[in-house]
């Protein structure tokens, strides 16, 4: 592992896109796929899962001497589980609308591979500055992607953004884009795009 | 992690490790403690918000199904009759209820009555208000349903579907084209097809249970 300085850096920017959770970990994709029917539903995700991953890294790398091998996953999905019910409730209280069309997903942000990974794979090994930068960087790495899905199947499914209509009264929206294999779909084009620029690279290279 | 072990260990800790399962037992029960308080405090801090959300939303909505009554009372099922008063003794959230309105001059409008059932996912609850005289519809809201974005979601997205309950006659019947001979004919959305025959089934239902309770209130209250 590099020195502290050049690391804070490399921190913060490694989950955006080169290590990107979604894209490249393939983790997270229960609310990649779900709940990116609307782009209100993917930034309320998005920030909900960034608040929960900063928070439990946070306080796992501060725990990370007092917490025993033994029990570290108990330890780790108790915190995690804490900060996502008091993200629950706080996002009935404040925004009861959004907390609505999120239905379950936002409790299910207990089950994202993203936060327990990060905590058990980082933040556990590392000072509390540099778990709070990396939670930023995968937290916002992740709010990308689902604001990159959201607006694809947003704007295709129902010729909406923001719940703005765009297209006037002619566009027939496609259906298949908000419902479940819309998101399969979108995922799978993202991914293909991305593995055939890496390999269009890899032959540049060669060449 | 302590190395200075005089036994090796036992078969049930990890091998290689010190924590004697005193300090695992703490550290577990007190950071179980502490999360528990912590949602606890929470759970007391959103609470007052989100009963003033929840009572607004289904304020709203009689407001809606009512066209705009001047006023409403809150009728209680006691004992197989409304009533105006909470029963004895009785908690204020659990007992059923249907809400009253009025119009200005103080004659009533309608009642707005909740109902749900399951529908094509997790139960469809809605309210509607009746004219208990007639069984005639005054109009229909979905509170919450988790159906199908861009399907079943029409039963509260397709003004259309909405409008067909201002004004029908219940028991609704759910055809596919409307002929028009009837006013209990409500068009069932195409792909929404279990969802929105849901809906005229739980009008159905609760009309045919809460119209005579109604009726019988109206005679008591006007002998």
């Amino acid at each position: 592992m590099a020195a502290a300085p050049a690391a804070s850096l490399e921190d913060l920017t490694r989950g955006l896109w080169r290590e990107n959770p979604v894209l490249v970990q393939m983790l997270g994709l229960c609310p990649t796929l779900a709940v990116t029917n609307s782009v209100a539903n993917g930034i309320a995700m998005g920030v909900a899962t960034l608040f929960v991953l900063l928070g439990s890294n946070v306080l796992v790398a501060s725990l990370r001497t007092v917490i025993p091998k033994e029990v570290r996953i108990t330890s780790y999905i108790l915190i995690i589980a804490t900060f996502v019910t008091t993200a629950d409730f706080t996002l009935e209280a404040l925004v009861p609308r959004i907390h609505a069309a999120l239905g379950p997903f936002v409790a299910l942000i207990v089950v994202n591979c993203i936060i327990l990974g990060r905590a058990e794979a980082f933040a556990s090994r590392v000072s509390v500055r540099r778990a709070a930068l990396d939670a930023i960087g995968m937290g916002t790495g992740f709010t990308m992607v689902l604001l990159m899905m959201s607006g694809v199947r947003e704007v295709l499914g129902s010729g909406t953004l923001l719940g703005m209509a765009l297209f006037g009264g002619r566009f027939e929206p496609w259906v298949i884009m908000v419902l479940p294999p819309g998101g399969f779909l979108t995922l799978g084009i993202f991914l293909l795009l991305l593995a055939w620029r890496a390999e269009r690279r890899q032959r540049v290279q060669e060449a | 992690m302590t190395t200075a072990h005089a036994h090796p260990s036992p078969a049930a800790s990890a091998p290689g490790s010190g924590t004697p399962s005193w300090r695992l037992l703490t550290i577990l029960s007190l950071s179980g403690a502490l999360a528990g308080g912590l949602i606890v405090s929470a759970y007391r801090a959103t609470l007052p918000p989100i009963e003033a959300h929840r009572a607004a939303r289904v304020e709203a909505a009689i407001r809606e199904v009512l066209k705009l009554p001047a006023r409403w009372d809150t009728l209680y099922l006691d004992r197989g009759a409304l009533t105006k008063r909470l029963p004895d003794g009785a908690n204020p959230k659990a007992v059923e209820r249907v809400f009253l309105g009025f119009d200005s001059n103080g004659n009533p409008v309608g009642a707005a009555i909740t109902a749900g059932r399951p529908g094509f996912a997790d139960i469809i609850n809605l309210i509607f208000g009746l004219d208990p005289t007639s069984g005639t519809l005054l109009g229909m809201k979905v509170l919450t349903s988790k159906e199908t974005p861009g399907l079943g979601d029409k039963i509260y997205r397709d003004s259309g579907f909405v409008r067909q309950f201002r004004g029908a006659v219940a028991p609704l019947k759910g055809v596919k084209d409307v002929s028009g001979r009837s006013q209990s004919e409500v068009a069932v959305i195409t792909g929404a097809t279990i969802s929105s025959r849901t809906v005229i089934r739980i009008i159905n239902e609760a009309t045919a249970r809460w119209q005579p309770l109604l009726q019988a209130y109206r005679a008591k209250a006007t002998p």
